[in-house]
C-alpha cells in the first residue's frame, strides 16, 4: 500500500536519542480516508508516545511518517498542522479564553505570525462547533466547560485546522458513558466524511464500537494488527492486560462483540452466582 | 452589560481603545499643566503644536523650557515605560502560563540593580548608570535563558526557576555593594534608584531608549495573537504548528529590552507589569488580541498619572516605586479576593 494517507515505517522513539532505551520500536501502520486506526495496550506502554512522534511533536530516533508519501520531517510545523490535526488529552487552560477564541487557535497553521483570525477563519470555528454540535458553547469561558464539552471543544479546535488526518489521544479518558458515545459518535461521523483517524483507547470495547483496524502496543512494540474481531480475543487480551478477559457477541439489538474483564471465581462460589443471577439474561455466548 | 466574573466584562474593544486614548491625551495635558509652575491647559496645548505647526509665539521663553526640556521628556518616559512594562507582563503572564508573573521574573531588574549599583559606586555619572543598569539587566536575563537550556529547548518551568537563582546572584551581589559603599553619599544614591524615579528622564535618554522600547511594544503588539497559542501550552501551540521555541525567545527578547530600558530610565518601578494585565483582563477578557492594547494603554495612563502624583503632592519627590506599589496592592488584593477562580 504505497498510497496510504498516513503511514508509519519502522518507527522507534527514545527520550535520550538512544534506541537502547527505546520506548517503543520499529512500529509499521498505514491509515487510509475514511479508516479509524484504534490503538490499545496498558497503561505507561506508549500510546501516548507513539501519538506525539506520528504528529510531529516528538522526534523519532528512527523510522519515519509519511503523509501521502511525503515525510513530514522534511515539511516545516505549519504544514504538517494543515495535514493533521492533534487532540490531546484534556489538559485545563491557564486562562479562561472563551470557546470560540480556543477553536479559533485551529486557525493558526494558515495564518502568518503577525495575522490574527479574520472573519473567514471565524467562521470556519463556528463550522467547526457546528460539526461537533457545541455551537451554543461558543461563548462560555472554557475552564467552565464539562470534561465532555471541553474535548468537543478540543476536537473542533483541531477541524478547524482543515485536516486530514486526525490524532486523537484518549479522548474518552474520565468521561461518563453517555459522553464517551457522544465523542465516539462525533469521531465516527468524521471518518465517514473521509477523514483518517488514529485513536488511542483505554477501552477494547470502542475498537469494536467504531474501528476499522486496531493494534495492540505492549511493551514497545506493536503485538497484533488487524480487524477488532482479529485482534481483540480472550487469549490476547489476557495476555495484553493480565487479567482473565472474556469477548462475547452480544445479540439483541446490540449486535456486537463486548469486552468482559472479571475475576476467576471457584466453583463453589459460581452456583451461589448463578443462583443469584438466574434473572439476568440477553447475553448470549458464541 | 452582564458581567461575567469568570472572563471579564468584554467591553466592545474598539470603544474602550478610543476612549482610553482620549484618556491618555487628557491626563497628558493635566500632566504637562500641573508642576511648580502651573500652565494653563490651553497655553499647554498651543507650545506643544508650536513644535509642529507655525504658531506666533505669545508666552515666555521659561515656560517653553520647562514644558519641553522637563516636563515632555517625563511624560513620553512615563508613557513608554508604563506601556512597556505593561505589555511585558502581559505577554510574559501568556508566556508562563501563570497570571502572577512579572516582566521581572527572569531576573532583569536584579541584573539592572546591580549594574547600577556598580555605575554609581565607581562612576557615579548618570549616563554610566543608565547604561550599565541596561547592560546588566540584558546579561541577568541572557544567564537565565542560557541556564534553562536543556537539549536544545527552554521548558517554562526551567526558565522561572533559573530566573529565581539568577535573580538571587545579581541581588547579593547588589547588597554586597550596598554594605561596602559609602553610606552619606553611594549608599543613598543605589537605594534611591532603586526606588524608581523618571526624574532623570532627557531628551537625551529618550533619543536611544525611546525607540528601543517602542520598537518592542510593537513586536509583541504584533504577534499577540499567537500569545493566545503560547498560553495553551507548549506541545498544543506545537501540535497547532507554532514554533513556538522561536517565537517564545523573540517575545523574551522583547519584552527584556523593553524592561532594561525602563529600568535604566527610571530605576526598578514594579507592580505595574503584574496589575495592569489584571485590570484589562477584567475589562476584555483574557484574548491577548483584545487585551494587549487595551493593557499598553491603561499602563501608559496609570504610570502618568503616579508620576504626577509622585511629583507635585509633597514639597519632595515620592519615589514612584513606593507609590505603584502603595496603588497596586490594594487593588491587586482586591482582585486576588474578587476572582478567585477565574483570571
Amino acid at each position: 500500500m504505497m498510497d496510504a494517507l498516513l503511514e508509519v515505517k519502522d518507527l522507534s522513539f527514545s527520550y535520550n536519542g538512544n534506541s537502547k532505551y527505546a520506548v517503543f520500536r520499529d512500529i509499521n501502520f498505514s491509515v487510509n480516508p475514511g479508516d479509524i486506526f484504534c490503538l490499545l495496550g496498558p497503561n505507561g506502554t506508549g500510546k501516548s508516545t507513539l501519538l506525539k512522534c506520528i504528529s510531529g511533536l516528538l522526534t523519532p530516533c528512527k523510522g519515519s511518517i509519511f503523509i501521502h508519501n511525503r515525510d513530514i520531517s522534511r515539511l516545516r510545523a505549519s504544514q504538517v498542522a494543515r495535514e493533521m490535526g492533534y487532540v490531546p488529552q484534556s489538559q485545563v487552560s491557564a486562562f479562561p479564553f472563551l470557546v470560540e477564541d480556543i477553536v479559533v487557535m485551529g486557525r493558526a497553521p494558515h495564518l502568518n505570525v503577525f495575522s490574527a483570525p479574520k472573519t473567514e477563519d471565524i467562521r470556519i470555528a463556528y463550522d467547526s462547533m457546528e460539526t461537533v454540535g457545541i455551537a451554543s458553547l461558543a461563548k462560555r469561558a472554557c475552564t467552565t466547560l464539562s470534561g465532555g464539552e471541553w474535548q468537543l471543544a478540543l476536537i473542533a479546535r483541531a477541524l478547524a485546522q482543515k485536516p486530514r488526518i486526525m490524532i486523537l489521544d484518549e479522548p474518552t479518558s474520565h468521561l461518563d458513558m453517555g459522553n464517551q458515545m457522544k465523542i465516539l459518535g462525533v469521531v465516527q461521523e468524521l471518518a465517514e466524511k473521509g477523514m483518517a483517524v488514529v485513536m488511542a483507547s483505554h477501552f477494547p470495547d470502542h475498537a469494536f464500537l467504531l474501528a476499522s483496524r486496531t493494534a495492540i502496543l505492549n511493551q514497545g512494540s506493536i503485538v497484533r494488527q488487524g480487524t477488532p474481531e482479529e485482534v481483540i480475543t480472550d487469549e490476547c487480551m489476557c495476555k495484553t492486560y493480565g487479567i482473565d478477559v472474556k469477548v462475547i457477541y452480544v445479540g439483541e439489538g446490540v449486535e456486537r462483540r463486548a469486552c468482559f474483564p472479571f475475576h476467576r471465581v471457584k466453583s463453589q462460589s459460581v452456583n451461589k452466582l448463578n443462583l443469584q443471577n438466574q434473572n439476568i439474561t440477553g447475553m448470549t455466548g458464541i | 452589560m452582564q458581567p461575567d466574573k469568570k472572563t471579564g466584562l468584554h467591553f466592545n474593544t474598539f470603544k474602550l481603545q478610543v476612549f482610553l486614548v482620549l484618556l491618555l491625551a487628557c491626563v497628558s495635558v493635566a500632566a504637562l499643566m500641573t508642576g511648580q509652575l502651573r500652565i494653563h491647559p490651553y497655553e499647554v496645548v498651543k507650545i506643544i503644536l508650536s513644535g509642529i505647526f507655525h504658531i506666533e509665539k505669545t508666552w515666555s521663553p521659561t515656560l517653553e523650557s520647562v514644558l519641553f526640556d522637563v516636563r515632555l521628556p517625563r511624560l513620553i518616559a512615563g508613557i513608554l515605560v508604563g506601556a512597556g512594562l505593561s505589555v511585558s507582563g502581559a505577554s510574559f503572564q501568556g508566556l508562563f502560563r501563570n497570571p502572577l508573573v512579572s516582566p521581572h521574573i527572569l531576573g532583569v531588574s536584579a541584573g539592572a540593580g546591580l549594574g547600577a549599583a556598580l555605575a554609581i559606586l565607581f562612576f557615579s555619572k548618570i549616563y554610566i548608570v543608565q547604561l550599565f543598569s541596561f547592560l546588566f539587566g540584558l546579561l541577568a536575563v541572557l544567564m537565565t535563558y542560557s541556564l534553562s537550556r536543556v537539549y536544545r529547548t527552554t521548558p517554562v518551568l526551567m526558565l522561572v526557576l533559573s530566573g529565581m537563582i539568577v535573580g538571587a546572584l545579581f541581588s547579593a551581589g547588589t547588597s554586597l555593594l550596598k554594605y561596602i559603599a559609602d553610606p552619606v553619599n553611594q549608599m543613598p544614591s543605589i537605594v534611591f534608584w532603586m526606588l524608581g524615579s523618571l526624574n532623570n528622564a532627557s531628551n537625551k535618554d529618550l533619543i536611544i531608549a525611546g525607540p528601543v522600547m517602542l520598537g518592542g511594544i510593537v513586536v509583541l503588539l504584533l504577534i499577540r495573537w499567537r500569545i493566545n497559542l503560547l498560553a495553551m501550552g507548549e506541545e498544543e501551540a506545537r501540535s497547532l504548528g507554532v514554533e513556538t521555541g522561536r517565537i517564545r525567545a523573540v517575545i523574551i527578547f522583547c519584552a527584556t529590552v523593553i524592561s532594561a530600558s525602563a529600568v535604566s530610565i527610571s530605576g526598578i518601578i514594579g507592580w505595574i507589569g503584574l496589575v495592569i494585565p489584571h485590570i484589562g483582563r477584567i475589562l476584555v477578557g483574557p484574548d491577548n488580541k483584545k487585551l494587549l492594547p487595551v493593557v499598553t494603554l491603561i499602563g501608559a495612563i496609570y504610570l502618568v498619572i503616579v508620576d504626577t502624583i509622585a511629583r507635585t503632592a509633597i514639597e519632595s519627590e515620592i519615589p514612584i516605586g513606593v507609590l505603584t506599589a502603595i496603588a497596586g496592592a490594594p487593588i491587586f488584593a482586591y482582585l486576588l479576593r474578587k476572582n478567585r477562580s477565574g483570571w
